[in-house]
């Protein structure tokens, strides 16, 4: 680990740490269910799973603004959840309803919530770092005191979106942060095989840009981490680069043979699960019961079963508004 | 082996609808014989073989629409045994190159009537052109050289089909206006001899077999042209081809409208009673809508008769491509002079009208006092 | 008085900045050097460098920025240089700005507008030559315009601007030192054609680069007796299929002008579209006038031989009345 490592906090309050682990589960059995409901042929098209990841999603989100911008990828369904867009919102998403957050026209990879500042979604390897780019610059221009946070994976950095709108950002010096989640492979190439420089800080510092590392499966320590990075975009008005470090538990997407890890890796990360460790935490500090954290859990389910009714009585969206909100007015484009 | 055609059932047919297969491969087929029923958008038209032989293969099925000249069926000649190949897929293959027309020209000559098919189109490739239609109405241009004529969609409903056949009247009497240069002539003909022949000759028979008046007229038109031959035929191409036969075509009204004038083939030559019987027939099937092609394709000079309606005399418009029609008003009661005394006499107008190309007024005089007196001779009919 | 395309299009970023503080200029050079077809010049002195903002060479990281700012709330004007540049910076175009408002369900509006230079002409070799407008006309979500007159390079940006959707304008290259006289009434219907010269025997669709082209080919036919009439396409998506059909049910001939090559061409989508809509009324076959199917040469005579011109937009207006 670099230099540049902070010490996690060990602080956390009981709330909050009560708050984190809540909003891990929910993100953990949400999924856990999609994958079921997508092995029934509920919930088509990609699926990304980032069961392993939620970490990432849990900390950064609760150490930003309701009023910041957050950009992520095609693996967002944590960020959407914990930004606040509603768990049936989500889920009738992916069954395609009208009342899914992007009326059914999104689907897995395309959640949004305008909002709440939720931009996306966004399909395309480093697609969002660009937008994130615009945003600040809009803010900047606006006076507005927002941070830009943008979520990508390590797989991004080869992308020439990541140089440009690194170079970017630092050159105008415009309020993002750059929020790289390492899971050490890009579908299926390990970070090695992809870059020529692996320590990801080095090469974003060569952006004149600070850059931070933080360990991914601890929750507490992403907090921490964020919280920090993000008061730096605020204050200084200057772009920040954020590497968490995690691990992807399962598949790449639900094609994914996964030839190209092994078994035993897999499992040795998954005895640093997030979820797991913080409850051991908690359960060690005499914060949490093992009753209470079934009680957790439970209510979690609870929430994702009436998610899943109402996805599926959800209505879909009529055939006839197919040509809906392709331009602002009905039929512009035919 | 040869090849079975869809024959063109009129000049103002370009194409039609199968509408059902009387053989099948294996039988064998005699001259003459009824094979298919076509669908014009005049009628269902029994559609015949014209050459002995064995059915090889239909190559289109009920229900497609094909243009005049598609092969419709192969056929073995007497004799002749199945080549080794599988026959052909069922389909209809257009055949020869396809005239030339705009879209746009098309459609404009369908609200006038117009059949491009006569029409030298100066587009690219000699496609009619809208212009071409435009002058061709103005100007009466257009050509005398085609056989084909317009294009005739099938019709689906009878509001269309009758539509479609005031459009195909209308477009071959367009073009029998623009091209044909009429002459007129009238000839007033005592039908005393004519009527008490014919009281006499029906004495005895039951109703349905007694013969009419009409049935000597066109007997009498076809002896007459027998002798005149320049009002039996067909202009075409620039020239007229005189009819070897006296088909006469019998102008009939259809019920819903329009009319044809289906042929009685060989009139000079059948006696009456069999003429009045393919006469009854004739007029049975033309409103049945069950014609067979060839007669809708044979005559050589039609008779129209629009005494049963009132009318003194007609005034005719000659069916293109023939070059003659003889018309006949009512029968009256009308003051006569007949050796030197003054009576009443039964008389119908008969009235030529005939192609100036092919004959003059001298020679349709003549035709004309030959068909007076062939009516006062009933007994040789 | 006469303005030129350049001044005319300088004009409308002028009133465009001074009307509304929401919209900035951004783009490769267009701020100190005055824009690479000099159409910024004086801009940044006016609006100072947040507004007149000079970016690096990264299209696909500015056009991007555009898109994320118009989500934030500006008004961005984006140039791209070229069309030939603007590949770079395609997935932004097509991946964000044409399409976030239908993946969001309608939530999200892009008012951004992409200008860029298009076209071939000044022997500048097959990477600096493009035609492909069609490519951004096959995109749903967006809309593309190709101002061809002094007019319209005053009056297209407004309206752009006020669009709510995505806009990219297409500036010919060969039309920034076009000099005219400035309608009284510059304003623009960024949804019609535009009808430049009525005619009864033929219409002829040209845009951008091509129409100055069509509009000469009337003109030598015309003391032949032939009436051309030539539209002005200027909206190539969406098509003002209303325009087209109209004068084409009027002249029943139809020639189509395009710099781009004939394959896959917005030429054939023209086409197309008086098929579909005119058939009836066709009195010929419908013609094209495209580039050849080659990368445009460097050579002078090879890049004449290669382009659209108006011998042979002649020719075809003749051989689709066969004379």
């Amino acid at each position: 680990m670099s230099a540049q490592r902070k010490p996690a906090a060990r602080s956390l309050d009981k709330a909050l740490a009560l708050r984190l682990l809540k909003d891990m589960l929910r993100i953990r059995r949400m999924e856990e269910r999609c994958a079921e409901l997508y092995g029934e042929g509920e919930i088509r098209g990609f699926l990304h799973l980032y069961i392993g990841e939620e970490a990432c999603a849990a900390g950064a989100m609760h150490a930003l603004d309701p009023e910041d911008n957050v950009v992520a990828t095609y693996r967002e369904h944590g960020h959407a959840l914990l930004r606040g867009v509603p768990m049936k919102a989500i889920m009738a998403e992916m069954f395609g309803r009208a009342s899914g957050c992007s009326r059914g026209r999104g689907g897995s990879m395309h959640l949004f919530d305008a909002a709440r500042r939720f931009y996306g979604g966004n399909a395309i390897v480093a697609g969002g770092l660009p937008l994130a780019v615009g945003l600040a610059l809009a803010d900047k221009m606006q006076g507005l005191k927002r941070v830009s946070a943008c979520f990508f994976g390590e797989g991004a950095m080869a992308e020439g979106a990541f140089h440009e709108a690194m170079n970017l950002a630092a050159l105008w010096q415009l309020p993002v942060l750059f929020c790289c989640e390492n899971n050490l492979y890009a579908m299926g190439t390990a970070l090695a095989r992809s870059e020529s420089q692996t320590d990801l800080c080095v090469k974003a510092a060569s952006y004149n840009m600070a850059a931070l590392r933080a360990d991914g499966m601890d929750v507490g320590e992403v907090f921490d981490a964020t919280a920090r990075a993000a008061r730096q975009v605020r204050d200084g008005s200057a772009p920040v680069f954020l590497e968490l470090q995690t691990y992807r538990f399962r598949a790449h997407s639900m094609f994914d043979p996964e030839l190209y890890r092994d078994k035993a890796e897999v499992e040795k990360w998954k005895e640093r699960g997030p979820i797991h460790s913080l409850s051991a935490k908690l359960k060690a500090a005499r914060r949490l019961t093992e009753k209470q954290f079934l009680a957790l859990d439970a209510e979690v389910g609870a929430e994702v079963e009436e998610a899943v009714a109402f996805a599926e009585a959800a209505d879909r969206e009529p055939v006839s508004d197919l040509l809906a909100d392709v331009y602002s007015t009905r039929g512009a484009g035919e | 082996m040869f090849d079975f055609k869809l024959p063109s059932l009129g000049a103002d047919m370009e194409e039609g609808k199968l509408l059902e297969w009387l053989v099948k491969p294996g039988d064998t087929v005699d001259k003459g014989q009824v094979v298919a029923v076509v669908d014009t958008s005049k009628a269902a038209v029994d559609v015949e073989i014209w050459h002995k032989g064995t059915v090889h293969a239909l190559l289109v099925g009920p229900g497609e629409k094909i243009p005049v000249g598609t092969v419709l069926a192969t056929v073995l000649e007497p004799g002749e045994t199945a080549p080794a190949a599988a026959p052909p897929a069922l389909r209809p293959a257009p055949s020869g190159a396809r005239k030339r027309i705009s879209p746009a020209a098309r459609r404009k000559a369908e609200q006038l009537g117009v059949d491009c098919a006569l029409i030298a189109g100066t587009g690219a490739d000699g496609a009619v052109t809208l212009a071409d239609i435009e002058r061709a109405v103005a100007g009466g241009t257009g050509t005398a050289a085609a056989e084909a004529a317009k294009a005739l969609h099938r019709p689906a409903s009878p509001a269309d089909r009758q539509a479609e056949t005031r459009r195909a009247i209308a477009a071959a009497m367009s073009r029998s206006k623009r091209e044909i240069p009429h002459y007129y002539l009238f000839e007033t003909v005592a039908l005393a001899r004519a009527q008490q022949w014919l009281t006499v000759a029906n004495e005895g028979r039951p109703i349905a077999a007694r013969l009419l008046l009409a049935v000597l007229q066109i007997k009498a038109v076809a002896r007459a042209v027998k002798r005149y031959p320049e009002m039996n035929g067909y202009f075409r191409d620039g020239g007229f081809e005189p009819a070897e036969s006296a088909h006469v075509g019998v102008a009939i009204s259809l019920r819903q409208g329009g009319l044809i004038a289906p042929a009685l083939h060989d009139a000079d030559r059948k006696p009456l009673e069999q003429l009045m019987r393919e006469l009854t027939d004739l007029v049975k099937r033309t409103r049945a809508g069950s014609l067979r092609g060839s007669e809708l394709t044979d005559a050589t000079i039609t008779v129209t008769n629009l005494g049963d309606q009132g009318v003194e005399g007609v005034v005719g418009v000659i069916h293109p491509p023939q070059v003659a029609l003889v018309g006949f008003g009512r029968v009256a009661l009308r003051p006569w002079v007949e050796d030197g005394k003054l009576c009443a006499m039964p008389t119908v107008m008969a009235s030529l009208a005939a192609d100036h190309r092919v004959s003059d007024g001298h020679r349709g005089a003549l035709f004309m006092a030959e068909l007076r007196e062939l009516l006062q001779q009933p007994q040789d009919l | 008085m006469k303005t030129s395309y350049r001044e005319a299009m300088r004009a409308a970023l002028h009133e465009a900045l001074e009307s509304d503080p929401r919209v900035f200029l951004m783009g490769e050079d267009v701020g100190r050097y005055g824009g690479t077809y000099a159409v910024s010049r004086g801009l940044l002195e006016a609006f100072g460098p947040e507004r007149v903002r000079d970016t690096p060479l990264s299209e696909l990281g500015f056009v991007g920025a555009g898109v994320g700012a118009a989500l934030g709330g500006m008004r961005p004007i984006v140039e791209v240089m070229t069309v030939n540049f603007s590949l770079l910076a395609l997935d932004q175009i097509v991946n964000s700005a044409a399409l976030l408002r239908h993946m969001s369900g309608g939530q999200l509006s892009v008012p951004l507008v992409v200008r860029m230079a298009t076209g071939a002409g000044r022997q500048l070799a097959a990477q600096h030559s493009h035609s492909l407008e069609n490519w951004y006309a096959h995109i749903p979500g967006i809309r593309v315009l190709a101002p061809a007159t002094v007019g319209d390079a005053r009056g297209m940006l407004g309206p752009a601007l006020a669009d709510p959707d995505p806009v990219v304008i297409f500036e010919h290259a060969q039309l920034y030192n076009l000099e005219a006289d400035l309608p009284d009434d510059w304003r623009c219907d960024i949804s019609r054609a535009a009808i430049r010269r009525a005619g009864g025997q033929v219409s002829v669709f040209a845009w951008a680069g091509c129409l100055a082209k069509a509009l000469q080919a009337a003109d030598e036919v015309a003391s032949e007796g032939i009436e051309v009439e030539v539209v002005d396409l200027r909206v190539l998506r969406p098509l003002d299929v209303e325009t087209i059909a109209a004068s084409v049910r009027r002249t029943h001939r139809a020639v189509v002008v395009d710099e781009g090559w004939k394959s896959g061409s917005l030429a054939a989508e023209v086409v197309a579209r008086i098929v579909e809509e005119c058939f009836y009324d066709l009195d010929a076959p419908v013609a094209r006038v495209c580039s050849e199917e080659v990368p445009i040469p460097y050579a002078k005579h090879l890049e004449e031989a290669a382009l659209p011109q108006v011998s042979k937009i002649v020719a075809a207006v003749k051989s689709v009345l066969n004379v």
